[in-house]
């Protein structure tokens, strides 16, 4: 049941053929707004506003833009420490997530989580985590929801290469095989771990493969390419939605910043491979293929960038103005009775 | 009144709010068709389905961290881990996710999760079938940790599990599972954080957990011949601890024991005389002293395992060197 799919096979305008001008511009809008929130997100953690981690979600972007554009406010996404895109490309706001990353009252877990624990359940963000492997299993436990409410709607784990590894990674896409689970399990393969090589890992990279040892479909997908996330992850939601179980997506990319603000980038990568993965920008490869294709103009990208530029500042100035916590509710929600 | 098993009393706690409320389900191995390995969804596969009791393969971590992702999003899992030594292999779901998770979202959460399954010494069971384990989840905030000591309080407890938007540690000491008390075909329910005052004394208070409530039932009943009047608390849950009705015991007799199955360091009785020395030094006429089974591993072998447990011998010299201070 696997399939494989070499890396950039895809043909990217039968896709332009296939998606409305405003569906494409979506996707193009949804990943630069993740570019552009994250380059801020790195410039605020340099001049000392953001106290905790901050791992940035640059170059990663067409994954969580290509799977979210399926998705609805009902359905659930659970997501990694890397997820400021998910939780961005879920619906999240802009200044609801840097005014959680500065730890204001305002932000998206009001202070109480910071970067690495970011919810809104009302759109279906199930929340990040700073725990490896258990957004897997919760992202089968939400199909295991949906399944047993009767409804058509999924579960989505976003993980990374340093995920697939670990237990979770095994029994949750078992329990979601035997059972049809209507979950989708999308691997970012950004090749590190931190700074560990997948490839010193794993004797298999190919992760996709795994999925004919649990009897679901594996897709091996271009990561950098979001008409083809799109395309394999439609399938995927539509197989979910139907009745027919889960699926994994294994997205090649990779992160062009460095695992965390703050650290160094160096000694376990090369500055040539850094740089030839910035060629294959996800971004730019959409905006400059919809410009030669004559979807969109220069102008209406420049509009859509002059718009999330102002989003941003609006965003950086919301989360400055805003009101600290307030020290008196710090056991607030221990239970769902008060603390 | 009729007389029900500890066992029938939480089956019949299930049955009822898994026929008012679709959408709790129980997942363990064994729990479907066959009915548990204790009995406790027997014939509940034939009233709800595959879906609703569902057999689970051998992944305690898998279907804990399942569960979780369900609690989250609108269903209420029960998890029947038939002994709950087997809850370790789940714990980072539990200490990391299960625990905090309506913390973290700032209570946009619930986390309607019950997690139940036998502790307890006793029966040549060995050390991975006998833990005790409640001080470590006592420990962590966000978890209520319950441990009914009969047939009457398993079930009221029970349904006040079911109907929580808490996570719950439901803990069955595997020796009462067969016990007998009546139990009233009319509903009803017991909250949390409320002790019972198992017996009323005035000489000395006793608080015991889980088995050693009856066994220091019986050493009291003995003593009481002797003019030793013992008062007996059963704190019920641990977490909540319903700390007020052991200080106002206490307040009354100046001295306390507590009896305890599980390992004394860092335990609930060290909580305990932490919080009452605090509260009530004044009234003490005596030293707090604990009782507790042997800081290591359950042993198999019948002269070592009772060796590890707290004896109705030892809860009797115990109370009566705590009266002759």
């Amino acid at each position: 049941m696997s399939q494989q799919f070499e890396i950039g096979h895809y043909d990217v305008a039968e896709a332009i053929d296939h998606l409305s001008k405003e569906q494409l511009l979506s996707l193009y809008r949804t990943m630069l707004t993740i570019r552009r929130t994250e380059e801020q997100l790195a410039r605020s953690y340099a001049g000392g506003k953001i106290p905790g981690a901050c791992h940035t979600y640059v170059g990663e972007e067409a994954i969580a833009s290509g799977v979210c554009g399926h998705l609805n406010h009902d359905d659930a996404i659970f997501s990694t420490h890397r997820g400021h895109g998910h939780a961005l490309a879920k619906g999240v706001s802009i200044k609801e997530l840097i005014a959680e990353l500065y730890g204001k009252a305002t932000g998206c877990s009001q202070g109480r989580g910071g970067s690495m624990h970011l919810f809104s359940p009302e759109i279906g963000l199930m929340g990040t985590s700073g725990i490896v492997g258990p957004c897997i299993l919760q992202a089968a436990g939400a199909g295991y929801s949906f399944q047993l409410l009767e409804t058509d709607r999924v579960g989505v784990a976003f993980f990374g290469d340093g995920g697939v590894s670990n237990g979770a990674f095994h029994e949750g896409l078992n329990l979601a095989a035997i059972w049809d689970l209507p979950t989708i399990f999308v691997l970012e393969d950004n090749q590190f771990a931190t700074e560990v090589a997948f490839n010193t890992v794993a004797r298999i990279t190919d992760v996709a493969k795994r999925a004919e040892g649990y009897g679901i479909p594996g897709v091996t997908v271009d990561g950098n390419n979001v008409l083809e996330v799109h395309r394999v992850a439609g399938e995927a939601v539509r197989r979910a939605r139907n009745g027919e179980g889960p699926t994994l997506l294994d997205c090649k990319t990779y992160r062009t910043r460095p695992h965390a603000e703050g650290m160094r980038d160096g000694g376990y990568r090369t500055a040539e491979d850094v740089e030839a993965w910035k060629a294959r920008d996800p971004i730019e490869q959409l905006g400059d293929r919809l410009v030669t294709d004559g979807v969109a103009s220069d102008d209406d990208l420049d509009e859509i960038e002059a718009e999330i530029t102002s989003e941003v500042k609006a965003g950086v100035a919301f989360a400055e103005s805003s009101p600290w916590p307030d020290p008196t509710t710090v056991m607030d929600h221990t239970f769902s009775s008060g603390s | 009144m009729r007389e029900l098993t500890y066992i029938e009393a939480t089956h019949e706690a299930l049955s009822e709010e898994m026929a008012k409320d679709p959408t709790i389900f129980v997942v363990g191995e064994g729990i479907g068709e066959r009915g548990g390995n204790f009995n406790t969804t027997k014939g509940l596969y034939d009233l709800y389905g595959p879906r609703r009791l569902r057999d689970t393969p051998i992944c305690e971590r898998g279907f804990v961290g399942l569960c979780t992702g369900a609690a989250m999003t609108g269903t209420r899992p029960v998890v029947d881990f038939m002994f709950l030594d087997f809850i370790l292999d789940g714990f980072g779901e539990l200490a990391n996710q299960i625990s905090k998770m309506q913390y973290m979202s700032s209570g946009r959460l619930k986390m309607p999760i019950v997690l139940r399954g036998c502790i307890g010494m006793g029966g040549a069971t060995a050390t991975h079938h006998s833990g005790n384990y409640y001080p470590i989840f006592a420990h962590l905030p966000g978890f209520r940790v319950v441990l009914p000591t009969n047939a009457y309080d398993a079930k009221g407890l029970f349904k006040t599990a079911l109907r929580s938007d808490d996570p719950v540690l439901f803990l069955e000491h595997k020796t009462l599972l067969n016990t007998k008390t009546p139990v009233p075909t009319e509903e009803y329910t017991i909250p949390f954080g409320e002790a019972a005052v198992v017996r009323q004394g005035e000489d000395l208070t006793v608080v015991a957990l889980t088995l050693m409530v009856h066994k220091t039932l019986e050493v009291s009943q003995k003593l009481a011949g002797e003019g030793i009047s013992v008062e007996l608390i059963d704190p019920r849950t641990v977490a909540p601890l319903d700390i007020d009705t052991i200080l106002t015991s206490v307040r009354k007799t100046g001295r306390l024991l507590i009896v305890d199955e599980t390992f004394a360091p860092c335990g609930i009785g060290s909580e305990i005389a932490a919080q009452i020395q605090e509260q009530a030094f004044d009234d003490l006429d005596a030293p707090i002293r604990r009782l507790n089974g042997l800081h290591t591993p359950t042993p198999y072998s019948a002269p070592l395992e009772k060796a590890a447990i707290p004896q109705p011998s030892q809860i009797e010299q115990a109370i009566r060197d705590l009266m002759a201070e």
